[in-house]
This record gives C-alpha cells, structure tokens and sequence, in this order.
C-alpha cells in the first residue's frame, strides 16, 4: 500500500445559488491548487444545479472571531435600539399604510 | 487544591456549565467551541463510521454498474453512486472540524481499524439486488439521517441535511425498479423476492443492536447527538418499509410480523444480532473484498494525486519565479 501522505491543504467553498444572491458557506474540501478546488467543488457541491457561482478560498486565510469574544465583541450592537425601526414611534394614521 | 489548580477547575467547570447549557437550550456545538474530550472522541468515532459508510457503500452497487439492463438504470446508478462518494466527502470534512486529519480517517479505514455500516459486506447477487438497495438500505439511512439532521453538533447536522435532500432520490429510484421487478415476469418477481429475503435482516440490524444493550447510543442521546434509539428509529422503518412491500405484493421473511392494532405498529421477529457483532468485526461475507478494493483504489490512485501534487508545486514555483 502506498503511503498516505496527502497534504493537500482544505478550501472552503462559498457558492450562489442564483445570480444577484449571495455567496453562501456550502462546505470544504482537499485540493493541491486553485483550479482543481473550483473544479471538485463543482463535483460536490453542486451536482444538481445548487450553484451558478462558486468561490473557493484557502481555509488558513480566513480570519474569524472566536466563541469567547461572542459576548462582548459583539457587545456594542446591543445597547443600540435607535439602530431599529422598531425603535421609532409613527403617526397611528400612517402606520396603517406601511 | 492550591489556588491554581482551583482557579483551573472552578474554569474548566465554567466551561462544562455553558456546553451543557447550550445543549439544554437546543444550540449547535461548533468547532471552535469547548466541549469534553468524551464528547469529541465519541463524535470521531461516530461520524467517521458514518464517512466510511458512504465510502465502501459505493462497491456493492458499482458491481452492477457496467451490467446495468439499460442506459437509463446505468445513468441513475452511475449518479446514485457519485452522490456516496459525495456524502462520504461532506462527513469526512465534517469530522475533520475535530482535529483529526484525512489521512489518519483513511488510513484507520484501510488498515481495518476503522469500522463502517454492516450492510455493505453482503454481496450483490443479482440485478434485483441493486433496486433492493435503493429502497431498503437508503430507506434505512433516510431514516437515520433525517434525525442526525438535527444533531446537536454543527457540522453533523449541517452535512446530514445536505445528505438528506440527495437522499430521496436514491430510494425512489430503487422503490421504482422494484415495483417494475415486481409486476414483471415470474422470474423477476422471483428475483426480487429473493432479494428482498436476502437483505431485510441485514437492513434491520442497520439501526445497531436494541436499546437495553447499546450504551453508546445512549450516551448520544444524552448530547443530543441523535434524538432518537435505535429501537424508535427501527420501528419507524418497519412502519413504513412493510406497506410499501404489500403496495407492490412483496413479502416480507418474517413470519411474526403482525400489526399491533394496540399500539398502531408493526411488530416482528427477533434479531440475530449475532450475525451483527460478526459481520462489523469483520467476518461478514464480503469485508475482506470491500478492504481490499478500498486499498487498491488508493494505490492506483496514487500516481494521480502525485501528478496533481507537482502540477501545483511548479505552478507555484512558476508564479514565485514571474513576480
Ligand atoms: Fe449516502
Ligand atoms: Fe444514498
């Protein structure tokens, strides 16, 4: 058996389901360079028409926030309702309407 | 206790307080979050059984690939197939969110380490065998998924959703050929009967063994990784594979099962389950073929990732060597 030495670092896979939509997370997946991600990326993860777009971008280029900041890196949204319609108060009469 | 060693623990209890809350409160565990070594190693085990699975689940049908009856069957097997080796890719790349690489996944599958689903050791004897497939076994793993949709780990619940929408059209694509088979001549009827005695117990003893002897399940109960026991997701298969043979006239190789019009189910037969330990751990007819031809598609796929390898790295070098 040959060994089992496959390096090959991990792509995250963003695909569109219809033009004008956004790039959504769909997954990841092994491959050695840019061309042959985008290519299996097509062969996994959209096999029935799921996308008309794909992005792939190396995993180890993605920088994200950890669970630990949840709490207060998101802190400065939460003290922010006039950042919500919901906040203002309108005339009865055209409240109706929207 | 010195005040490290109880600032450690007092943290370490913290951390087990907010997972169980987050399990408790019905959100997903995600990768990066804290979660007990019992549970991550459990998950491993699991997901990766369920990965390799899909992996050597795609032998027993390939056999019948190239003596598929018409081109329409081919292209369906054909499709059928490459949605496994999908399935298996999206639960592999799940189980890597847990800090295990691919290579050791493939490498604990190959050296027989490693277990996957008992079923896929039984050969396909015939045509009949494939349509039979289609309707029993992923109707079972239809059953299975749907909960582990809901799984409390993020990844799991992620993939199996994405498995469960390809899923449907592997079982009806099986449940049409064997309607065909079934009102076809007298031979094919006899063909598909046969099968169907042949893979019924088998597809049972899927769900794993009952309740009162599987403490592993649950234990995943308790984390939410499925919600339901192997015996609640058996019954449910039962419920609905038994009507779906009588609507085409097949019978089921089970001479106690009989409707419980008490409590609105099925009940059968006993399980040898017996002939599940054997066939998991490797005495089942067809595990030493299954390996070997995992192996050997490894080996003579080898030259090809080699090739891809060096493409990239002189791409590379070429990019480095412009700039
Ligand atoms: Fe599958
Ligand atoms: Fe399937």
């Amino acid at each position: 058996m040959s060994e089992i030495t496959n390096d090959w670092p991990v792509w995250e896979v963003f695909t569109q389901k219809k033009s004008g939509a956004p790039h959504e997370h769909a997954g990841n997946l092994h491959a050695p360079d840019a061309e042959m991600a985008l290519q299996n990326a097509r062969d996994v993860y959209s096999r029935r028409n799921e996308a008309v777009s794909i992005w792939v971008v190396p995993a180890e280029h993605i920088v994200s926030s950890t669970p630990e900041d949840m709490g207060p890196f998101f802190d400065p949204a939460n003290d922010k309702i006039y950042r919500h319609p919901q906040f203002y108060s309108v005339p009865k009469v055209v409240k109706k309407r929207s | 206790m010195n005040f490290n060693e109880k600032s450690a623990f007092m943290e370490e209890q913290a951390r087990l307080d907010e997972f169980n809350r987050k399990l408790e409160a019905g959100e997903k565990i995600e990768p990066k979050d804290w979660m007990p070594e019992r549970f991550r190693k459990q998950l491993i085990r699991m997901m990766s059984q369920h990965a390799h699975s899909e992996i050597v689940g795609m032998l027993p049908e390939g056999n019948w690939i190239t003596r598929a009856p018409s081109l329409r069957r081919k292209l369906i097997l054909l499709a059928k197939v490459q949605d496994e080796a999908g399935h298996g890719l999206y639960l592999y790349s799940g189980t890597e969110t847990l800090g295990v690489s691919r290579e050791q996944l493939i490498e604990d599958l190959h050296s027989g380490r490693a277990k996957y689903a008992n079923i896929f050791n039984y050969p396909t004897l015939t045509w009949a065998d494939i349509p039979i497939i289609g309707w029993l076994v992923d109707g079972a793993a239809i059953v299975n998924q749907t909960m582990l949709a809901k799984s409390s780990y993020g990844p799991y619940a992620r993939a199996n959703l994405r498995i469960c929408k390809e899923e449907s059209f592997h079982k009806k694509q099986g449940y049409e050929a064997v309607a065909l088979l079934a009102n076809g001549t007298p031979e094919q009827k006899k063909m598909v009967q046969d099968a169907v005695d042949r893979w019924w117990w088998p597809t049972l003893m899927m769900f794993g063994p009952h309740d009162s002897n599987s403490p592993n399940s649950s234990e995943l109960i308790n984390w939410k990784v499925k919600t339901k026991t192997n015996d609640e997701l058996r019954q449910s298969f039962v419920d609905r594979t038994v009507e779906e043979a009588h609507a085409v006239g097949l019978t089921i190789p089970d001479p106690d099962l009989k409707f419980n019009e008490e409590i609105g189910h099925w009940d059968f037969g006993p399980i040898d389950f017996d002939e599940l330990y054997r066939v998991v751990n490797g005495d089942g007819p067809c595990n030493k073929e299954r390996l070997d031809a995992r192996r050997s598609a490894w080996d003579n796929g080898a030259w090809v990732r080699d090739a891809a390898s060096e493409y990239a790295r002189k791409q590379k070098l070429r990019t480095i060597k412009a700039s």
